[in-house]
């Protein structure tokens, strides 16, 4: 049987009659689910999303629940919601389609969620380079407010909170919360120190706060529609509900599918639903969850015990597409940006672009990670270059095991994971690049015919 | 400074959408570059005075941002994606040859002034590299026909 999108968040999306005005959200049952909300008790719908057993969408899988649980309630200081629309992770464009085709979904999701915490006031922080979502969500708010969805006493209940939207700049470190947090307050986004900076507790102003990704918040709105045990049922017990994947690099059709959690393997959405690789082309590596995930390689084997005592034996193709089982593969199903790469693909390029990426986005507050991501990135881009040693495989893990643990924030383990897997699961590659950079023909420094980097 | 009334008025009721002032100034950075083009040293005292802040605690932001520019563009500005799925399927070569059409290279205005190049990181479309934003529209799975369209497109002043 073929597999089945369920789709959730992404319902309406791509409909062919479906606009992001609010008249459409409306007569598609819009902003029904706030009705609702605002109807129940605040602590009842946080039960709601705990009962749901959501994880978070952005990248950690952290329960939605548990970080709503923690917000400081009794410090008297006003309560602030950012939703993270930083997305930035390479191979992640799952909230990109959520802005600029359903702004309406995020912000009944994001007032729900608003109501459910007692937010005095929302912020959107969507990264710099969206500026056509900005001008959507603007344009969203104004309908919104205008019809009394956001605002002033909301729908006549008493209970008035405003969304903000708010422009990054092009600076990937404003993903991170904290960081994310510095950026609104108007101040480099250096990640704060945690403990004591919890957002829950010591957040946006120094005043408790609630971080959280589009999608999660999107899911929100659906909670709180189908009840917390509705929704625990869909997916698998600790995954539940369903996840956005976005699919990118060698498979003939990429894009942004829906399932629920658990519900296709990876060789099922590589084959079945992208369309399988280019012809006459097999399966080398994949990066499962944006590119700060430690790479799978084609051919590994991955045994273990599942957390209900079964025993599996996985190749690459059968891991299951859910947070727990990814765990369990070495690696994390992240921000569910799924990057494919065929055997045409040189990993030694690959991991010098990855190192690329991060040595530019490292924020430099901690010098392991402001060193380390430089030196990374200087020593894989040489090797790119026809300069490559024998030693560098070394090096480069030696650099790289030294950053990792060592940071204020996860950009530590984010640019270090890469390396590691890299030169890992490919050592050969990295010393066929130096024996191969031994020979006359490449004592000057050249670039490859279609570089990567 | 100079800045149209229109403008004025929006800053002012930017400023007044946060509990503290000091949250404006990237907003506030975004509005006066869009006017202007760049940020220049007297746009830089002009914000931080602005919300009562100190010009070093807008330029730290400028020299961190990477969207923030300390230098006028070209007319046009196209910011092709080099992160790693656009990479896989061209990115690199889309780049090159862009530089090429315009002679100039990355980060510099074109000769004859209608662009500016940047090579920039995720745009977070990966499933449809490679891409570009050309100025605030996104283009994407640029091949050799579109990158010519794109050309075309700058050379001949349409939107």
């Amino acid at each position: 049987m073929p597999v089945q999108e369920r789709r959730i968040i992404l319902k309406h999306v791509d409909q062919p009659d479906y606009t992001t005005d609010l008249d459409c959200y409306l007569r598609h049952g819009g902003y029904e689910v706030l009705r609702k909300a605002l109807q129940s008790k605040p602590e009842e719908l946080c039960q709601e999303v705990m009962k749901s057993g959501l994880r978070g969408r952005g990248g950690a899988g952290f329960s939605s629940g548990m970080k709503w649980n923690f917000l400081d309630r009794k410090s008297g200081k006003p309560i602030y919601l950012i939703c993270n629309a930083d997305e930035s992770e390479p191979g992640t464009f799952k909230d990109r389609q959520i802005i600029h085709k359903d702004p309406h979904q995020l912000i009944e999701g994001i007032m729900v969620s608003c109501f459910a915490i007692q937010a005095k006031q929302a912020y959107i922080y969507i990264r710099g380079e969206f500026p056509l979502g900005a001008r959507l969500l603007e344009k969203a708010l104004d309908e919104a407010r205008a019809k009394n969805f956001v605002g002033d006493n909301i729908l006549g209940s008493g209970y008035s909170c405003d969304i903000v939207v708010h422009r990054g700049a092009g600076a990937y470190i404003c993903g991170e919360e904290t960081g994310l947090i510095e950026s609104l307050e108007g101040k480099r986004p250096y990640p704060r120190i945690k403990p004591p900076f919890f957002p829950a507790v010591l957040g946006l102003y120094q005043c408790p706060t609630a971080v959280n990704n589009v999608e999660t918040l999107c899911n929100v709105k659906h909670v709180i529609d189908m009840g917390g045990e509705a929704f625990s049922k869909i997916g698998k017990p600790n995954n539940t509900g369903t996840r956005i994947l976005s699919v990118s690099g060698h498979v003939m059709k990429p894009g942004y599918y829906e399932f629920e959690c658990g519900a296709i393997t990876m060789g099922q959405l590589i084959d079945e639903v992208c369309g399988g690789l280019r012809p006459g082309r097999e399966l080398k590596a994949i990066i499962p969850g944006g590119s700060s995930m430690k790479v799978l390689k084609a051919g590994e084997r991955y045994k273990g015990k599942t957390k209900d005592g079964k025993e599996f034996e996985w190749g690459i193709r059968d891991i299951p597409l859910d947070f727990d089982s990814m765990l369990t593969a070495g690696s994390m199903a992240g921000s569910g940006g799924i990057i494919v790469m065929d055997d045409s693909t040189d990993m030694v390029e690959a991991l010098a672009n990855v190192n690329a990426f991060y040595a530019h986005e490292s924020c430099g507050q901690c010098t392991p990670c402001r060193e380390g991501s430089l030196w990374m990135n200087k020593i894989s881009s040489r090797m790119s270059h026809g300069q490559a040693r024998r030693e560098d495989a070394d090096l480069l893990e030696s650099v790289a095991g030294q950053i990792a643990g060592r940071t204020i924030c996860a950009f530590g383990e984010a640019c270090a994971w890469p390396t590691q897997s890299f030169v890992d699961k490919f050592r050969d590659e990295f010393l066929a690049k130096a024996d191969k950079s031994a020979t006359p023909e490449a004592t000057e420094p050249k670039r490859a015919a279609v570089p990567l980097i | 400074m100079k800045l149209s009334e229109e403008t004025h008025k929006h800053i002012d009721e930017v400023i007044s959408r946060y509990p503290q002032k000091r949250s404006a100034s990237l907003p506030l950075l975004h509005i006066v570059q869009e006017e202007q083009g760049h940020i220049s040293d007297e746009a830089i005292e002009w914000i931080a005075e602005k919300l009562q802040l100190q010009p070093i605690n807008i330029l730290e932001l400028v020299t961190f941002y990477p969207m923030f520019r300390r230098k006028p563009i070209g007319r046009r500005h196209l910011r092709v994606c080099r992160t790693l799925s656009c990479a896989l399927n061209g990115a690199y070569k889309v780049c090159d040859s862009l530089q090429k059409e315009f002679k100039c290279g990355l980060n510099e205005v074109s000769p004859d002034g209608d662009v500016t190049i940047e090579f920039v990181e995720c745009l977070a479309s990966c499933g449809s590299g490679p891409v570009a934003l050309l100025d605030d529209e996104l283009i994407e799975n640029i091949d050799e026909t579109k990158t010519r369209e794109i050309v075309g497109r700058v050379r001949n002043g349409q939107n």
